[in-house]
């Protein structure tokens, strides 16, 4: 089962990541390493995870996904896009004058629920509608795609003490652990080592793996709750920029925007043609 | 108009043993030149904005004077209290920098507009507030908020700013800075448009054979009273030009003068962003002029009136 998915996953992450290589071209806008590291991630999400409707986007029964580190912006609407939540054409006009794609997630979006780009906002609203979930005896689900630079935040924090309170066990948070944040490595800025331990020890099951690894992805978000009764959290061991060589693990590629020969030899390495 | 900042915060703690500098994990290709010459000045404190702000609030009362720097909204709205009870109650010298006011990262979404900052820092007691005009009056407002006592929030655009004075102007916390002569209308902007304003000015003139007065002011509390009455008194028309909400901002400050001035005056507008937040995002020109130009405010504030 896992192994079948894979096959479908592996190269739906291919043209996400080369969607949004193309989209941050065009828009001359940052953030390409940012969606490369978490593109794994989605693309399971999407295809094997999550219950969504493309063409119901408010379908009230529907998991909600939460992009927290909402700099990533380009990586979802090209996922949305593929789950035909709206016409890949959209994509084309990323960032331009009169468009709804946001370089920061917008909820104007189809498919999207929660705007972002201040970080440490998504673990609450995603709190939120866990507990909301709960006391409505309903069965949906609330996942959380953070950055590991947002754990900096006290907001994050206080979420992680509440969700293990109540017993939030539709929660699911996915740290996208690349290692580096706006202006240096988490080691140098803020170190947020033991992690695991820290999410333990608030109260939460907690699984590590790698985040380019789509067996591994599919394996732990097909078994969520680790344990029944606790909120869940995947620590996802990733690399900034993954997929095109010369982007990995780079602060530069935080904020750099490729010109048209970094554009080409980036397609190159996605197998496509620019 | 950040490069300015910079330059002129280096050269000042170049002699200024007091001066730190804080980041929320902001400041690439921008901050190195500092903490490469001051690294016991300066720390990223993370992406943690309401430790920045206290940690600064704590530095600073132990003697130092603490810049904190980060973008858009984030040093300011999202620390909001750390500013008003550790920063502004103790009347602690923190000199709050936002890169990015206004529209300036306007193709990033609502979260980066920085328009509702004007309004917060404003009601604030103790605080000074700050937006120059140009990477001239950012560099003369740097200097001059080092001296200056208290807590102040100095509101940057971002990059490659146009320069408007060609002369460094007279330049003082509290002062306006009047750029052009005209008698038909004052025309009062604050922040990065103020190259705009003053292209617009140029259009009046040659379209429309409309005379402007344009005002600058960098200094929006305290502001510029006599200024403000003086283009009441000696203008036909006054219209505040700034990138924020028309709720709080310049436009506010302006009317507030205008509804306590003595004897009559000109009509009076206000150029910014409307009350509401847009499903559609843009360029920064795109999204200012998204209701129509200032041109076209001007002309029909003015418009039935003899010029
Ligand atoms: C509250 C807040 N402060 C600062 C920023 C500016 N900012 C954008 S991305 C970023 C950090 C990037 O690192 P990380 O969060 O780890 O995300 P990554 O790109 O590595 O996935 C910062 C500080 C922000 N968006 N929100």
């Amino acid at each position: 089962m896992a192994t079948d998915n894979t096959h479908t996953t592996i190269p739906l992450a291919r043209r996400i990541r080369a969607r949004a290589v193309r989209m941050v071209h065009h828009a001359k806008a940052s953030h390409i390493g940012t969606c490369l590291s978490m593109t794994d991630l989605l693309a399971v999400f999407y295809h094997s995870v999550l219950r969504v409707e493309p063409r119901r986007p408010d379908w009230p029964a529907r998991d909600r996904f939460v992009l927290s580190k909402g700099h990533g912006a380009a990586a979802l609407y090209a996922v949305l896009a593929e789950r035909g939540f709206f016409p890949h054409a959209w994509l084309d006009g990323y960032c331009d004058d009169g468009s709804l794609l946001a370089g920061h997630v917008s909820r104007h979006v189809p498919g999207v629920d929660f705007s972002t780009g201040s970080l440490g906002h998504g673990l609450s609203l995603g709190c939120g509608v866990a507990l909301a979930a709960k006391r409505a005896g309903q069965e949906f689900r609330a996942f959380v795609q953070l950055s590991d630079g947002e754990c900096d935040e006290g907001s994050t924090w206080e979420a992680v003490l509440f969700a293990p309170h109540h017993r939030l066990d539709n929660l699911v948070a996915v740290i996208d652990y690349n290692k580096i944040q706006s202006f240096g490595t988490v080691k140098e800025v803020l170190d947020l080592e033991p992690l695991a331990d820290k999410w333990r020890a608030f109260g939460w099951a907690v699984r590590e793996l790698d985040g380019h690894d789509h067996a591994q992805i599919h394996a732990a978000l097909g078994a969520v709750p680790f344990q029944p009764g606790r909120p869940s959290v995947v620590i996802a061991h990733t690399v900034k920029g993954k997929g095109v060589s010369f982007m990995e693990n780079q602060l530069a590629w935080h904020y750099q925007s490729p010109n048209d020969e970094q554009l080409a030899a980036a397609l190159a390495e996605l197998g496509e043609q620019a | 108009m950040r490069t300015a900042f910079i330059n002129t915060l280096c050269e000042l703690a170049s002699q200024d043993p007091r001066i730190w500098l804080l980041s929320g994990d902001l400041g690439y290709s921008v901050l190195e030149r500092f903490f490469a010459r001051f690294p016991t000045r300066y720390v990223n404190v993370g992406v943690a904005e309401q430790n920045l702000t206290g940690v600064a609030a704590g530095v600073a009362s132990c003697g130092h004077i603490v810049f904190t720097y980060s973008i858009a909204n984030f040093p300011t709205i999202r620390c909001l209290e750390q500013i008003r009870n550790d920063v502004c109650y103790h009347e602690l010298p923190v000199k709050i920098v936002a890169v990015g006011g206004g529209f300036a990262y306007g193709p990033q979404g609502y979260t980066h507009h920085g328009l509702e900052d004007l309004a917060v820092m404003r009601a604030l007691p103790n605080m000074t507030v700050l937006a120059p005009g140009d990477p001239v009056e950012t560099a003369l407002a740097t200097r001059a908020l080092v001296n200056w006592p208290g807590p102040c929030y100095l509101r940057l655009g971002k990059a490659r700013e146009t320069v408007v004075h060609q002369n460094p102007p007279d330049f003082a916390i509290g002062r306006a800075l009047r750029l052009r002569e005209g008698r038909d209308v004052t025309l009062i902007s604050t922040g990065a448009t103020l190259a705009y304003t003053m292209e617009t000015a140029g259009r009046l003139a040659t379209q429309h054979r409309i005379e402007a007065r344009v005002v600058s002011m960098p200094t929006l509390k305290p502001l510029d009273t006599a200024a403000v009455a003086a283009a009441a008194h000696e203008t036909g028309g006054v219209v505040t030009v700034e990138e924020h909400s028309i709720i709080g901002g310049l436009g506010s400050a302006v009317a507030e003068v205008l509804a306590e001035l003595a004897g009559a005056h000109g009509p009076f507008a206000r150029f910014g962003s409307p009350d509401q937040i847009r499903e559609r995002i843009g360029s920064q020109a795109y999204l200012r002029d998204q209701d129509g130009t200032l041109l076209d405010l001007v002309l029909v504030t003015l418009k039935g009136r003899a010029t």
